[in-house]
């Protein structure tokens, strides 16, 4: 495509007429502000908040949408581009909430940073400010009085996930955004609206505020332990200005153990029981000729909602192993428990997750384990974020330390799982070992990387053999591309899911903003841990396999390992 | 017949729905659009007629090629013209819309009317269809009434037909090349094709529909010489008001505001023209009302429709006016709107100012 030559404020600029004006002054360094706009949508134009102005032409245009031609003039910061851009920011800051306290963007959401960035005032009546605060069983929140219309909720939920929950009720001022009265659908608690919120009015129902009450108790009885997703480690940087990417494990374990926790570990650990309960399920079904095949994932707990609830059929294809989370907080509140000599019910487990789900997760009583939930509060990225903010840790400044804490091993295969593909190249490595054995030749000839499983499209495809199976297998992200795989279940054998684009890495609960480049490098990111592991199987972790043999001999394996399902009705 | 295009071309025409874009360059581009279609090849026989045929291995989505939407739903307060045509001449706007669906070799066509249009003339409506052989090929769309003003803008109007929420689209695309769903579709005014088939008979004669509203003797619709000044208009019409007065001219909300000195010049729009008594009009309570109307009729896709027109009613109600404010957000309509619902809220009040008197002074 040939170029075309333009000036944005003055500055010489070739060109691609295919791209928009906002990216082509994002490319040259120059700002515009934008709020609507997120990469992951087509651009509506609606806020109006990028507009620039064109010489020759009276009014303004959408910079998120306009593309340039051969010889166009365009300013971002002519009066007539101010008066109106202040206006307009204001138009919507007045309709933010005054003072933002609690909010895990540390009162400097995309709308804010504007506002002061512009020296805007509120000049407008706050006429949202008795909006009702719609809630999703525990995990997500839309507050009607922060929400300033731009919708991108609603192309999350309907777009990506295909779920269409979020609706636009009334027109005009009176319009609102609110979950939809059909009973053929329901919430599945992703957390995408809340990841493609620009002001934090769709968000978590936070439980930071409840995690730092027991850090900060005197005399505290209890055992406070914290644990963090595979997938935080290469994204909480974000928030404290480190590069998209960078893997910070040293410094979360420095952070918490500042914090107060008693003890700090790593759900790469509970990964890696995951992989070994469910490639076991795998071979299982396998050598079975009665099974119910494709075997699907269930690690991703707004997956697991959105089989419970729209497809109830699919229950008896999901594998019956618990997810990380679940498993390190079911093995803390077992085998580490008595190696401690400590009642379980004295410990309180915080999950770091990049996840909106997990929290529901966590109140699944099918998880409890003799009446008392493996993991007792899950926090997102974000609120993690926001507790180090408020506790004036300033990360990116935090020394490495190593976690010697037991239960932080993990295998390279763990390391993965908050990618997209990541726990079918696992459960692969490991089903390949169980067939197997220590055989390397011939249909045994051994194999770590299952390349074809990774990436950010939608749904992929191939042929594993695994000991002489040839193995079908589906790997998708996103509902709509799951909804594809459903269509077509007869065609496999082995199914992932993971409900957020890309997988954990673009999970609800991750740092904003969450965008294609940005899940690229996080994703990269986790596959550099497995490389550098020189564990990367998951029953190579010996610690883990002296804990699942521990829970065999005292007999209590399945109830910690493994989990039911039920069909469940709208809100339940 | 000879070719229909050369005579909208020859005639001049230009769309009636307000904009007046040349009638027949918005046909040569749906044309155009589906002639490159590579779902559909199409043939010119004779450079009269075009015939199109699918290509049926391009996909289950190509069984449409192109629409044909004649908008009959007016939702300006003070203009009643697309009523009117309706009412008397049906027949011959439902002859425009054959000429065009034969023209591109549409798939279908469509009226959008409003419901109350519809209801008075159903028979007649019908009856035209049926006469033009069109009663497999022209659909009848009522216009639901809560979509309101916005409801019977071009691009909302083709929202409404395919289900969505009544909100502009954004352009480009234009309907021409991509219009109901997703396919090239010509919408023009009823009065548009009323004049088309005017056209093709020779005897289009270069006039328009204007509707006299406010403090006239004789309000209605009056079918005129295109181009006549407002003070023609209203005298041709025993219209001209023997005490002092203004005038809004193309719509009672969007319209542009003129003083006596001022209608030297031809009615825009949709030709509306509006007296008002300048001794015993009240400013504030007619600005209200402009607003009023903008706030209850803005879709809420853009933040300066949807949050300005809501504050400017709070603002001229809230005494006293924060001028100041009040005109930095008329200035962010003109200029940031979405679509001509919120480029239009300045017009009235910025002219008023202008032309009749400056109320901010007082």
């Amino acid at each position: 495509m040939s170029k075309v030559s333009i000036t944005i404020n003055g500055k010489k600029i070739s060109c691609s007429p295919e791209q928009t004006i906002l990216d082509i002054a994002k490319e040259n360094g120059i700002f515009i502000p934008s709020l609507c706009y997120h990469p992951d949508f087509c651009a509506k134009g609606t806020c109006r908040v990028c507009v620039v102005e064109v010489s020759g032409k009276a009014p303004l245009f959408p910079a998120c949408v306009m593309r340039p031609v051969e010889g166009m003039e365009v300013f971002t910061d002519s009066k007539k581009v101010k008066e109106a851009r202040d206006t307009t920011i204001d138009l919507l800051y007045s309709q933010h909430a005054k003072e933002c306290p609690d909010c895990c963007q540390g009162n400097s959401c995309d709308l804010n940073d504007l506002a002061k960035r512009y020296g805007l005032k509120k000049n407008f009546i706050h006429r949202k400010k008795n909006r009702k605060t719609y809630k999703f069983a525990n995990a997500v929140e839309i507050d009607g009085s922060k929400c300033i219309d731009c919708r991108n909720c609603i192309d999350a939920c309907a777009k990506i996930q295909e779920i269409k929950y979020l609706e636009l009720d009334r027109n005009g001022s009176e319009q609102e955004v609110i979950p939809t009265t059909d009973p053929e659908i329901d919430c599945i608690y992703c957390g995408q609206c809340a990841v493609h919120c620009p002001v934090n009015a769709a968000r978590e129902q936070s439980q930071w505020k409840e995690v730092e009450k027991i850090l900060k108790q005197k005399n505290r009885k209890k055992t406070l332990v914290i644990q963090f997703a595979p997938s935080i480690r290469v994204s909480i940087g974000e928030e404290f200005g480190l590069p998209y990417g960078e893997v910070v494990t040293g410094k979360i374990t420095t952070a918490l153990k500042k914090l107060g926790f008693d003890y700090v570990f790593d759900v790469n650990f509970g990964a890696d029981i995951t992989t070994v309960v469910e490639a076991k399920e795998l071979v299982e079904r396998l050598n079975n000729k009665k099974a119910v095949f494709p075997m699907m994932t269930a690690c991703c707990p707004a997956w697991v909602k959105y089989v419970e609830f729209y497809h109830p059929e699919l229950i008896p294809n999901l594998t019956t192993s618990r997810s990380p989370q679940i498993h390190n907080g079911g093995v803390i509140k077992s085998y580490w428990a008595k190696q401690k000599n400590i009642n379980p019910k004295d410990i309180v487990v915080v999950s770091i997750m990049p996840c909106t789900a997990k929290k529901f997760e966590a109140s699944r009583e099918e998880l409890f384990i003799d009446g008392i939930s493996p993991v007792d509060y899950v926090i997102t990225n974000r609120e993690f974020a926001k507790i180090l903010r408020s506790n004036k840790i300033d990360f990116a400044k935090l020394e490495s330390q190593e976690n010697d804490d037991v239960m932080t091993s993990y295998s390279g295969a763990a390391a993965i799982y908050g990618s997209s593909g990541g726990v079918m190249e696992s459960a692969l490595r490991t089903a390949h070992f169980l067939v197997c054995g220590d055989n390397k030749s011939g249909v045994c000839s051994e194999r770590i990387e299952f390349t074809e499983v990774r990436g950010l499209t939608g749904v992929k495809e191939a042929i594993i053999n695994v000991g002489g199976k040839e193995l079908r297998i589906a790997v998708a992200n996103e509902i709509r591309n799951a909804k594809k795989v459903i269509d077509n279940l007869a065609s496999y054998d082995y199914v992932e899911i993971m409900a957020c684009p890309g997988g954990c890495i673009g999970g609800g609960g991750q740092s904003i903003p969450t965008t294609p480049e940005i899940r690229k490098k996080r994703m990269e990111a986790l596959y550099k841990i497995d490389k550098g592991k020189k564990i990367r199987k998951a029953h190579d972790n010996k610690g883990v396999m002296d804990s699942l043999e521990w829970l065999e001999n005292n007999k209590i394996d399945h109830k910690i390992l493994h989990t039911t399902y039920v069909k469940r009705n709208k809100n339940k | 017949m000879s070719n229909i295009l050369d005579k909208i071309k020859k005639a001049g025409l230009v769309g009636r729905g307000g904009a007046g874009f040349p009638t027949a360059l918005k046909w040569e581009a749906v044309y155009k659009a589906v002639t490159h279609d590579k779902h559909v090849n199409c043939e010119i026989i004779d450079q009269k007629k075009i015939v199109c045929k699918i290509n049926k291995m391009a996909g289950p989505d190509t069984i449409k090629n192109c629409y044909v939407v004649c908008n009959c739903a007016e939702g300006e307060p003070g203009v009643s013209k697309d009523g009117y045509i309706v009412a008397n001449f049906i027949e011959r706007v439902v002859e425009g819309m054959k000429l065009a669906i034969e023209y591109l070799g549409a798939e279908k066509g469509y009226l959008y009317i409003k419901h109350y249009y519809y209801e008075e003339n159903k028979n007649r409506i019908l009856k035209a269809i049926k006469n033009n052989g069109l009663t497999d090929k022209l659909k009848i769309f009522l216009k639901p009434i809560e979509v309101g003003y916005i409801g019977g803008e071009e691009t909302a109007v083709l929202n409404v037909i395919e289900g969505n929420k009544a909100e502009p689209r954004l352009r480009p695309p234009y309907p021409t090349t991509s219009g109901l769903w997703e396919r090239p579709t010509l919408v023009n005014n009823v009065e548009t094709f009323y004049n088309v088939s005017l056209v093709a008979h020779d005897e289009y004669k270069g006039e328009r529909f204007y509707t006299f509203n406010g403090q006239v003797k004789h309000k209605g619709v009056f079918k005129l010489a295109a181009d006549l000044t407002i003070e023609e208009a209203l005298k041709a019409t025993n219209n001209y008001p023997n005490f002092s007065f203004f005038v809004q001219v193309g719509g009672d909300a969007s319209g542009e505001i003129l003083n006596q000195k001022q209608l030297n010049k031809i009615a825009t729009g949709a030709a509306s023209i509006t007296v008002y008594d300048l001794a015993k009009h009240n400013p504030e309570k007619l600005f209200l009302s402009w607003l009023r109307f903008f706030k209850d009729n803005s879709c809420g896709q853009c933040t300066p429709c949807r949050e300005g027109t809501r504050n400017l009613v709070d603002i001229i109600k809230t005494k006293p006016i924060n001028w100041k404010v009040f005109m930095a957000v008329i200035e962010d309509l003109a200029v940031s709107s979405f679509c001509a619902l919120g480029g239009s809220v300045p017009i009235p009040i910025k002219s008023y100012l202008a032309n009749i008197k400056d109320i901010r002074n007082k």
